[in-house]
C-alpha cells in the first residue's frame, strides 16, 4: 500500500472541506477500501476518516422514517433497527462476518455499490432518500450502475432516510465463500404500493423488479408471482452461476421474501 | 510519521506509525505482540482478530490511526494473571481445538467477544459466530467443542 496522510475529523462540515481537496479519498469501516488500496487499484494522498463525526453516527426514527448515520456500522443497525425496520436489522445482521459487521458501514457500502452488496436493495426496494454533504437523493437515481453512484467528486453520504414498510423481508442466496449475495432481493409493501429491489444478479447493479411490484401490489402472495418471467439477457454469469440460474434465482427469493414478509 | 497512543491489554502504549501503517503491524511490529496473526492480509481469514473497545475487528482492516485512544485487546491478554490459560484457552487445549495454532488467536479472540455477549450460545450461534475465522487444519467440531466447555455448557463425550 502506498503511503499517505491520515485525517480525522469530527464534524461533516469539515470533513467536506478535507475531501474537496487534491486527492482525497473518504474512508468509513475500511472494510473495502484497505483491500483495495493493499492491491493498490486505490491510492488516495489524503485519507479523510468519517468514523470519528459524531452526527453521522446511529439511528433516529421520527414520523415514519429510520434515519441511520451514514458512519454507522453494520453490527450497530442489526440491534438497533431490529423492532423498527426488522428487514432492514436482519439483512444488516447478515452481512459477511461479526468483525466486519463492527466496522464495515452502511455509508460506505452504498457509496460502493457493489453489484452483489445487500444494502443497495433495501435502499432501493424502501425508496430511501440518501442524504450527502450537499444534497438529497431518491434511491431511484442515487445507484447508477455497477460500481457506479450518482456522487459527485467531493460529495459524500451523510445519512440515509428509510420511509419505514408496512411490511418487508430481505433474503438472499449467499455466495457461501465471501457470503456476499448470491442473489438478494428486499421486498417492500407500502400503503401506496410494493417495491421489489434485486442485488447480485445483474450487470447494471441493483435494480427494480417493475413486472413483480405491479403483481404483488395487486395480491401481496408468493403465488402472484407465477407466470411472471425474469429476462436473464443483462444478468451475471461468473464461476458461481450463470445468468439462466440467477435469473431463477430472483424468482425463487421474491416468492420467499413475501412470504416471510408475511 | 505520527504518534499514536492507545490502550493494550490494559497498559498505556504509544508510538510511530506512518499512514497506512495497519493496526496488526502496530502490535506485532511496534509493541512486539506477535501473537495476533495474519494468515490472509485481505480480511477474509480472521487470524488477526482483536478486539477494539470490547468489539472483534480485523486487525489488518484497520489503520493504526483509526483507533487511537481506543482499548485494544489481543490474545497476550487473555491468559490469567498468573501467566496460566484463561478458561476459554484451556477449553482448546482440552477438546484439541488446535493443531498447527495458526488461526487460534483469532478464533479465540472472536469466541470471547461471542461469549461476553452471550454467555450460553447454542451450538449454531457459535458456527455461525465464527464464519469469519478460518481453519485448515481442525475441520471446526472440535472448536465449537471448546467453545461450548468453556460457556459452562456439557459436551457430548467422543
Ligand atoms: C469478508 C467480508 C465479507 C463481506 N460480506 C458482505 C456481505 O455479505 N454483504 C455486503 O453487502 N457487504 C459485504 N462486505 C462488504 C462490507 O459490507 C463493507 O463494509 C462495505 O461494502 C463497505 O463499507 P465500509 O464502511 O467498510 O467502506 P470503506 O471500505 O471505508 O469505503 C468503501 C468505498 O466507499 C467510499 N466511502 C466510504 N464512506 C463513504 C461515504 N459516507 N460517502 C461517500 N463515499 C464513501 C470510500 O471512499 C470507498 O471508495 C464484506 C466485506 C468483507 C471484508
Ligand atoms: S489476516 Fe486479517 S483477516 Fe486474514
Ligand atoms: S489450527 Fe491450523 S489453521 Fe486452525
Amino acid at each position: 500500500m502506498f503511503d499517505f496522510e491520515f485525517v480525522k475529523p469530527s464534524s461533516i462540515v469539515e470533513a467536506a472541506r478535507l475531501l474537496g481537496g487534491e486527492g482525497a479519498q473518504a474512508l468509513s469501516g475500511g472494510q473495502t477500501l484497505m483491500p483495495t488500496m493493499k492491491q493498490r487499484l486505490a491510492a488516495p494522498s489524503v485519507l479523510v476518516s468519517l468514523t470519528g463525526i459524531a452526527e453521522m453516527k446511529g439511528l433516529s426514527v421520527a414520523a415514519g422514517t429510520l434515519t441511520v448515520g451514514a458512519a454507522t456500522p453494520h453490527a450497530v443497525v442489526a440491534a438497533e433497527a431490529a423492532r423498527v425496520f426488522p428487514a432492514l436489522a436482519a439483512l444488516a445482521g447478515g452481512i459477511g462476518d461479526p468483525a466486519v459487521r463492527n466496522r464495515g458501514t452502511i455509508g460506505g457500502s452504498i457509496a460502493n455499490n457493489d453489484p452483489s452488496a445487500c444494502y443497495p436493495a433495501a435502499v432501493l426496494a424502501s425508496g430511501a432518500t440518501v442524504v450527502t454533504s450537499k444534497r438529497r437523493i431518491a434511491a431511484d437515481d442515487f445507484f447508477q450502475g455497477m460500481f457506479s453512484t450518482a456522487l459527485e467528486e467531493g460529495e459524500f453520504v451523510t445519512s440515509v432516510a428509510f420511509p419505514i414498510p408496512e411490511k418487508a423481508a430481505y433474503v438472499k442466496f449467499n455466495q457461501p465463500a465471501s457470503r456476499f449475495a448470491l442473489t438478494g432481493v428486499f421486498v417492500a409493501k407500502f400503503a401506496g404500493g410494493v417495491r421489489v429491489a434485486v442485488t447480485g444478479a445483474s450487470n447494471n447493479g441493483v435494480f427494480r423488479w417493475a413486472e413483480a411490484e405491479a403483481a404483488l401490489a395487486k395480491s401481496f402472495t408468493a403465488d402472484a408471482l407465477q407466470g411472471l418471467g425474469v429476462d436473464d439477457s443483462d444478468m451475471i454469469t461468473d464461476l458461481h452461476g450463470t445468468a439462466a440460474y440467477r435469473a431463477n434465482l430472483v424468482k425463487v427469493l421474491t416468492g420467499r421474501a413475501v412470504s416471510a414478509a408475511g | 510519521m505520527t504518534q499514536v497512543s492507545m490502550t493494550v491489554n490494559g497498559k498505556p502504549v504509544s508510538g510511530e506509525v506512518e499512514g497506512r501503517t495497519l493496526l496488526v503491524q502496530f502490535l506485532r511490529e511496534g509493541l512486539g505482540l506477535t501473537g495476533t496473526h495474519v494468515g490472509c492480509d485481505t480480511s477474509q481469514c480472521g487470524a488477526c482478530v482483536v478486539h477494539v473497545d470490547g468489539k472483534p475487528v480485523k486487525s489488518c482492516t484497520v489503520f493504526a490511526q483509526d483507533v487511537a485512544g481506543s482499548s485494544v485487546k489481543t490474545i497476550e491478554g487473555m491468559a490469567n494473571a498468573d501467566g496460566s490459560l484463561g478458561t476459554l484457552q484451556q477449553a482448546f487445549q482440552d477438546h484439541h481445538g488446535l493443531q498447527c495454532g495458526f488461526c487460534t488467536p483469532g478464533m479465540v479472540m472472536s469466541s470471547a467477544a461471542l461469549l461476553a455477549d452471550n454467555p450460553n450460545p447454542t451450538e449454531a450461534e457459535v458456527r455461525h459466530h465464527l464464519e469469519g475465522n478460518i481453519c485448515r487444519c481442525t475441520g471446526y467440531h472440535n472448536i465449537v467443542k471448546a467453545v461450548l466447555t468453556a460457556s459452562g455448557q456439557p459436551v457430548a463425550a467422543e
